[in-house]
């Protein structure tokens, strides 16, 4: 690692070389460049982190050095890319087969989907030594057992005849990641390896990739969209944009001295751990909303033996006033959503009490429940799939208006200086959803939810699928119409960064508790609990404070380079 | 994966048990009187009083049930009222035609189909995926009569490879059973080919775009390999289904086919009882249908558990 403290000195061998790379649409890539002009370098030992928002062509030059485009719509069209010498965009279909595994390997976004369901997992990293060795079957299962001790799995024997869906997310990524290394490639491709991951369990995998690095002398390109990721495992970055190379330079230069606009830009946006000053409480403000020792068991009805119970979420208690922001945080499986759902009665919730304004509506029949529904919106996280694709962007809004008895061109009227609101045009309401990006999708979405006037607005990770300056957006919108309106927020996240920001006051979840919870001043700066902490110190980036571009507290976490 | 078994098994047992209230109820409930139903229009009163003996008409309902329930899981399912021999004689005479052309049917179907589906998913777009497509639009639309008409013309008639039409029993050896199944599994094997392939083609496109297949790829993996031992397996539950109950189909009958060969298979039994309202064959034939569905259904469902982990809890 020494000769690597300093990563310009770096002088071993370039396991990769871009150049010049460019890749057009269409079958013979004559279409729109995506990709205009990239050059990059990635040394032995050294890993390279390519940075970037969605559409910036990061993926797609990762996919090109495999040889992996899709080959009806994507082609490379000029440039080349030497994998230890050898140009891969020359290389023949058979060649890259033989390339791939041995001299290059790529993990994988989604370790939920990028195993095949239907094999067990050894055999699937056996698959790659039967290709591509001549080893026996013995010879092969030790080398793989190794490898799955090597990427830290407990009980390898077992896991190794084990199918994907019985293995946690982070599990799976340490399968891929054994999988491709296991031939020793002297470049591995990891393609935003975490982004699926909690934070524990991505802090886990960075260090895991980290100490296999060090010991394989690995060249790693390592895309990513996230800072903190970036701040925690390069050595060099480059930023992308619109298929260009902004600027490319040590981690410390770009994180403290960015030279572009862009650059600066991005590393604005980053939300900061540290707590933004709690905001005067004016006057008593009324309390809109109370969970009160809320609980959802699922049971899990068998023919033979007792029902199995699941407790999604225990004793959940809380209170939310009117013009305040109460964020929930914690990590897949926490039951942070199912609270959410409870308590907008998506789902019933099986014990507790839920007040919204003052009246008690857990216990409302479904009939009951609809005069109150009005004063509960909700905006989901995914905007790709919130809104019905068929139905304009007008219609959807005016909804729910006209089923409580708006006139259609009332409800229309508002419908526009909604959109105005959450700064869309007004004419977007002839439009239909595919006509807009992810960020303009999740605005008309919160303008959905606004259409009822609701005093509570209860937002289920509703920036995590946004790039960080969009993210940024939302977040400040969500903010004006919070002082504008006076509603109350109910904001669900994993992202302790956005909870930081944006709420007054949070609760932690753990295994469907609430194991703490106060306002966010105190509990992310000093928490008392040791899951809070221990999901601070995950977090990744904690040694940069990337909007002031300036490393923060070095005695913390420091950062790998 | 047992326990998973037994549950299939015991849950197909109440489905057939409602079937076979159905086919009872089917002749109780007609309005009217079963005996003169059964008997037609110009029976006597003796006649009548005859066949209510016969059948227990006299008796309350439910034990009518059960005694007719308990004579079936005995194999007894009364007497034909036309030829007045036993049903399950009939349907024994029959089973073999039926059975040995769905068997051939299904089996060069699969053989024929699968790979013609998996090669137009793979080649997405191309001429050889449009050629398939089209050959199954063919197989879906020109009935089946005429291509065995044509089958037979051309085949049997002008070139004389192949009798013209009949059925012998694989117990007469094999040169003669197979001269004459031959042309019949082909003309039905049109359709059956154009659905697997179609199917096989939808869920290979669907599959193809995984991030699996990709991981796959990214190993080094050749193409073929990439296809069927990645691919395939992970496509094949939508596959399965449709052979399942293309299976089904076959067996409980397929009277055209079998009229344009002169067959004496299930289906021809199954239209000549219907049209002489030979009701005891009527039952059977339904009882025999239904549980054919339940049996393929349940090979389904099994298969669907040997093919994809997740599926056994």
């Amino acid at each position: 690692m020494s000769e690597l403290v300093n990563p310009t000195v770096n002088t071993r061998p370039i396991a990769l070389e871009i150049e010049n790379l460019v890749v057009g649409v269409g079958k013979s890539g004559t279409g729109k460049k995506i990709i205009d002009g990239i050059s990059l370098q990635v040394r032995q030992g050294e890993t390279l982190c390519v940075v970037g928002e969605s559409g910036s062509g990061k993926s797609v030059t990762s996919l090109s050095t495999m040889g992996l485009l899709p080959r009806d719509s994507l082609k490379a069209i000029g440039g080349s890319i030497k994998l230890v010498g050898e140009d891969v965009l020359q290389a023949s279909d058979r060649r890259l087969r033989e390339l791939r595994a041995t001299t290059m390997a790529m993990i994988f976004q989604e370790p939920m989907t990028a195993l095949n369901p239907v094999v067990p997992v050894g055999k699937q990293i056996d698959e790659v030594l039967r290709t591509h060795t001549s080893l026996g079957a013995s010879a092969r299962r030790a080398r793989i057992l190794d490898m799955m001790e090597q990427v830290r799995l407990p009980d390898v024997k077992r896991i190794f005849a084990s199918y994907p869906h019985r293995l946690s997310g982070g599990q799976r990524q340490r399968i891929m990641i054994a999988m491709a290394l296991v031939l020793e490639p002297k470049l591995l491709i990891a393609d935003e390896p975490t982004t699926a991951l909690d934070v524990t369990t991505q802090a886990q995998i960075l260090k895991l990739m980290r100490d296999l690095q060090k010991d394989h002398g690995t060249a790693v390109l390592f895309i990513t969209h996230d800072m903190g990721v970036v701040a925690d495992i390069a050595d060099r970055v480059a930023v992308m944009r619109n298929g260009r190379l902004v600027e490319t330079g040590a981690l410390k230069d770009i994180l403290s001295a960015p030279t572009q606009d862009y650059t600066r830009n991005l590393l604005s946006s980053v939300p900061s751990l540290i707590p933004r000053a709690a905001r005067e409480e004016a006057g008593f403000n009324p309390v809109v909303l109370e969970a009160n020792e809320l609980g959802k068991v699922y049971r899990e009805r068998s023919m033979f033996g007792k029902p199995r119970e699941v407790h999604a979420a225990q004793d959940v208690t809380l209170t939310l006033r009117k013009g305040r922001t109460l964020g929930i945080v914690g990590e897949s499986g926490s039951g942070k959503s199912t609270v959410a759902r409870c308590i907008v009665r998506l789902i019933d919730p099986t014990s507790g009490g839920i007040r919204l304004a003052g009246r008690e509506i857990s216990d409302l029949s479904r009939h009951a429940l609809q005069p109150h529904r009005k004063k509960i919106q909700i905006v989901f996280q995914d905007p790709y799939r919130s809104l019905n694709p068929r139905i304009t962007i007008g219609e959807s809004i005016c909804e729910g208006p006209i089923n409580f008895g708006t006139k259609h061109s009332v409800a229309m009227a508002r419908a526009r200086e909604l959109l105005e609101l959450v700064g869309l045009p007004p004419d977007a309401v002839s439009r239909y959803p595919h006509q807009f990006s992810g960020g303009q999708r999740q605005r008309i979405a919160i303008a959905r939810a606004l259409a009822l006037d609701p005093e509570v607005l209860v937002a289920d990770e509703a920036v995590s699928a946004l790039d960080v300056s969009v993210q940024a957006q939302v977040l400040r919108l969500l903010d004006d119409i919070q002082t504008r309106l006076g509603i109350a927020i109910l904001f669900i996240t994993h992202d302790l960064r956005v909870a930081a920001q944006i709420c007054d006051d949070v609760a932690v979840m753990q295994h469907g508790r609430v194991v703490e919870q106060g306002p966010a001043a105190e509990v992310l700066a000093n928490p008392q609990q040791p899951y809070t902490r221990q999901l601070l110190d995950a977090a990744p980036g904690r040694g940069w404070d990337f909007a002031n571009f300036r490393a923060v507290d070095g005695s913390t976490t420091v950062p790998a380079a | 994966m047992l326990g998973y078994l037994i549950r299939r098994i015991l849950a197909a047992i109440p489905v057939m048990g409602v079937v076979a209230l159905f086919v009872f109820l089917l002749l109780r409930l007609t309005p009217g009187d079963p005996a003169a139903i059964i008997a037609g229009d110009n029976a006597t009163a003796e006649q009548l009083d005859r066949i209510r003996t016969q059948l227990g008409l006299n008796e309350p309902l439910y034990t009518q049930f059960f005694s007719w329930v308990w004579r079936l899981l005995h194999g007894d399912f009364g007497t034909s009222l036309i030829s007045n021999v036993p049903v399950l004689q009939m349907v024994n005479q029959r089973i073999e035609p039926s059975l040995s052309i769905a068997l051939s049917v299904m089996l060069v179907s699969i053989l024929v189909a699968i790979p013609l589906g998996v090669i137009a998913a793979w080649k997405h777009g191309t001429w050889i995926d449009r050629f398939v497509m089209a050959l199954s639009v063919i197989g879906f639309s020109v009935p089946v009569f005429v291509i065995g008409y044509v089958l037979v013309q051309v085949f049997a008639i002008e070139l004389r490879w192949f009798p013209v039409q009949g059925f012998r029993s694989i117990s007469r050896g094999f040169g003669p059973f197979f001269e004459r199944i031959t042309l019949p599994t082909v003309a039905l094997s049109f359709v059956y080919v154009a659905l697997i392939a179609r199917m096989t083609r939808a869920a290979m496109l669907g599959v193809l775009g995984e991030d699996y297949v990709r991981t796959a790829r990214a190993k080094g993996i050749n193409e073929s390999g990439v296809l069927f031992r990645h691919a395939l397996r992970n496509a094949a539950v939508p596959v399965i289904t449709v052979i399942g109950t293309g299976f089904a189909l076959l067996i409980s009958g397929v009277v055209v086919t079998e009229s344009v060969f002169n067959l004496p298979g299930i289906g021809r039994l199954t239209v000549d009882a219907v049209l002489a309202r030979d009701f005891p064959v009527i039952q059977a034939m339904i009882l025999l249908t239904s549980g054919v569905y339940v049996g393929v259904n349940l090979l389904i469902d099994l298969a669907y558990a040997l093919l994809d982990p997740r599926i056994r809890y």
